[in-house]
């Protein structure tokens, strides 16, 4: 497995190392790190050796073009492909994640585009799918609302009419809001969202940013897997950039300017002089 | 990547999309219309108004097929001779007749829910009519294990064995990934042969008022009846029973500060319900004898097929299977990752549609006094589609209730039976069929068409 082959790639690189990123964030271990993670799906190698450090109460987007193994990656850490090689530590002790349910018992969610909801389904059918409250063999419909009814006020979602209406009757903010809300009904510690603002208008679009600074506010490690630099650089606190499956910068997002996150994400290095931590040089 | 080249040239763009936000409509507006009225309603008259604006929009729930059964049985009332359609001899008939196409729809119906479909049901219920009907036949030779069997024993035996059928096809169909339409469209011509081979050997099977208590039960679920008292009683019984029931669930959520339904609404739904079985067993205790001895009383179908639908309405709306159902149905990727278990549910909705269709065919064999090879399971099998989607189940999944079989069950039975009182050959009864299928099926797309156009105000 190609786990060394990480440390030198193309020149610029802001944060070769976890260590020394971790502390100078926040001081504590990252709630999440991955250590030389690499994954081969038959000829196709998806990642090599990748490092990455969730810290708990900041916003990560992981950003690259397509086929740069952000969606791999967030499967890695979501159980649904295990690494071939590379550890993972969860607050500082290293964990094996085989299985969605073994991330999901760690306190991992994820929020997939699209794919977290049923139409048919109310939103507190969703909130709770797979996980009802029973009461004597029937469900607890009554305790399911009430629980859903305080995530959402929690994470101030009130635009809703009915926490009863059918989720086909949301809008796509609201869906995503209620995607968002079922993640983080679970005690979870690290909720990752796929693409969570693609395909929403500009309203909806905000209403989702907020509900992300929202989550980081609640304490929690939020990843946002997004191609949209905007959002990114909007809510991110750390922005890490792979491509063609190498981590090629990962560092606080002010160390990062538009053109040098492109530069990143198209070539896979930059010769942008924005990456010294604290000194942004970009051109604004 | 239209968003990085769009803003690279300008640190400005988050503000910008913040002045937008705060400029734009209320998000909620769009979807207002559509929401189910016992959701937003606080008075009886906000239900209605809330209600008649969701029919407008396209979401008229079981409206249309009780429409439909209004225009039916009035059709039928009017062309028939000495009218004779909606007399109480009929209408049990009716009734009798409709408990095959209910119960079949059923169990269909929970297949339907996933957007899958099985056309085997019709002969699974030939072969569950078959094995009640033969287990209770009072002679012994040449296996005596195989005979005289309590009515309910055979009952028991026949359902287990169509659970069986029911479990190797939705095996086939959940570990192979085959689509069930032709894994039970192959299962219906397969239990076609077997059961051509059983009844065959037996020389055909038939049921009536015998000696043999066992034999005379199963021929009774049809044809021997509650005493008057006993239908009455049980009437007020189950009334009180679900009345308390739903006023106690609306109590509760009021009190614990839940959106409830005004107390009218609740109160007028129970009161619908009683009229509607004081209604029902009027009509059955007629004296609908047109001989000497009179004939009276509910016939024990009847009971049956409203505790099935019950049974079913509690498990596809209370129970953590019936959610999980839905929840495949509507989206069966989110379901997965939800945790839910997706292949067993699949298995298990075939299972519960055989099963059904064995009681079903039981229920067959009651009513026809037997079975013959003549028995056309594969008309049975679309008559349980059709009426499961004309009730207002989509073929599309994740749309289907209970009393959509019922009702739709009792629409089929009243064309069927009005065709019969006609006097009209098979043929005819073969066009009306097909075309009552396509206007079911016609039904649901447009059902579902102007749903999505709803749903295209949606940001």
């Amino acid at each position: 497995m190609a786990m060394t082959g990480i440390e030198g790639p193309a020149g610029g690189v802001p944060a070769p190392g976890g260590q020394p990123l971790a502390n100078t964030l926040s001081g504590t271990v990252p709630l999440l790190e991955l250590r030389g993670i690499s994954k081969r799906f038959g000829a196709v190698q998806a990642l090599y050796g990748v490092d990455l450090d969730l810290p708990a109460g900041q916003v990560t987007a992981l950003c690259g073009d397509n086929g740069a193994g952000k969606s791999v990656l967030t499967k890695t850490i979501a159980g649904i492909h295990p690494p071939d090689g590379g550890q993972i530590l969860w607050e500082g002790r290293p964990v094996h994640i085989r299985s969605p349910k073994d991330s999901a018992s760690l306190g991992i969610e994820t929020v997939y585009q699209d794919l977290a909801l049923a139409d048919n389904l109310d939103i507190v059918q969703n909130m709770f799918l797979g996980r009802e409250r029973l009461r004597n063999m029937f469900l607890n419909e009554d305790s399911m609302e009430r629980a859903a009814a305080e995530t959402l006020a929690g994470l101030h979602v009130t635009t809703v009419r009915s926490i009863r209406q059918p989720v086909a009757t949301l809008s796509g903010g609201q869906r995503q809001a209620v995607a968002v809300a079922k993640a983080v009904m679970w005690n979870s510690k690290l909720v990752m969202l796929d693409e969570p603002t693609a395909a929403l208008g500009v309203a909806q679009t905000r209403m989702v940013l907020d509900l992300i600074k929202r989550l980081k506010d609640h304490g929690l490690a939020v990843m946002v897997i997004s191609h949209n630099l905007n959002d990114v650089f909007e809510v991110a606190d750390r922005i890490a950039i792979l491509h063609l499956g190498r981590m090629v910068a990962q560092d606080r997002a002010s160390a990062f300017d538009r053109q040098s996150a492109v530069d990143y994400m198209t070539t896979g290095g930059s010769t942008r002089e924005v990456a010294a931590a604290g000194s942004n040089q970009g051109r604004n | 990547m239209a968003g990085v080249g769009g803003v690279s040239g300008s640190g400005k763009a988050p503000e910008d999309l913040v002045a937008q936000a705060e400029a734009a409509p209320d998000l909620t507006a769009a979807a207002v219309e559509v929401i189910p009225p016992d959701l937003v309603a606080q008075s009886l008259g906000q239900y209605f108004r809330a209600w008649f604006a969701r029919v407008k929009a396209g979401d008229a729930g079981v409206l249309p097929v009780v429409a439909a059964l209004v225009v039916v049985a009035v059709f039928f009332e009017i062309v028939t001779a000495n009218n004779v359609y909606l007399s109480s001899g009929n209408l049990v008939d009716l009734f009798d007749q409709s408990a095959v196409f209910i119960i079949l729809a059923l169990g269909e119906g929970v297949v339907l829910l996933l957007g899958e479909i099985d056309l085997s049901i019709g002969y699974v219920a030939a072969i569950g009519g078959i094995v009640a009907g033969l287990l209770v036949q009072p002679q012994a030779p040449p296996n005596d294990f195989l005979h005289n069997w309590p009515w309910w024993g055979a009952i028991i035996a026949a359902i287990l064995v169509c659970a069986a059928i029911g479990a190797i096809q939705g095996t086939i169909i959940t570990r192979l990934r085959l689509p069930s339409f032709v894994v039970t469209l192959a299962g219906q011509m397969f239990w076609f042969g077997v059961m051509i081979i059983i009844l065959g050997q037996a020389g055909g099977l038939s049921v009536g008022n015998t000696i043999s208590e066992n034999v005379r039960s199963i021929y009774g679920i049809d044809y021997a009846y509650l005493d008057v008292w006993l239908s009455w009683l049980a009437l007020v019984v189950v009334v009180v029973l679900i009345g308390a029931s739903m006023w106690r669930r609306d109590t509760g959520r009021r009190r614990s500060g839940l959106v409830a339904p005004p107390p009218g609404l609740t109160v007028a739904k129970i009161a619908f319900i009683a009229v509607a079985g004081i209604i029902l067993v009027a009509i059955c205790n007629f004296d609908r004898s047109q001989g000497t001895l009179p004939i009276i009383g509910v016939p024990w179908v009847v009971p049956l097929v409203l505790a099935m639908v019950g049974g079913a309405t509690l498990l596809l709306e209370r129970t953590q299977f019936g959610r999980h159902v839905y929840a495949v149905g509507g989206n069966p990727e989110a379901a997965r990752r939800a945790g839910v278990g997706v292949t067993s549910i699949r298995t298990w909705a075939f299972i519960l549609s055989a099963a059904t269709a064995g009681m079903a065919g039981i229920v067959a064999v009651s009513f026809q006094g037997g079975i013959t090879t003549n028995f056309n399971g594969g008309q049975e099998v679309l008559y349980a589609v059709a009426a499961a989607v004309i009730g207002g189940t989509s073929l599309m999944g994740g749309r289907g209730r209970a009393i959509h079989a019922l009702l739709g069950g009792l629409t089929i039975g009243a064309i069927y039976n009005g065709l019969f009182q006609l006097g009209l050959p098979i043929q005819y009864q073969y066009i009306a069929t097909g075309l009552v299928l396509l206007a079911a099926v016609s039904v649901d797309a447009l059902a579902r068409r102007s749903a999505t156009s709803g749903s295209v105000a949606r940001v």
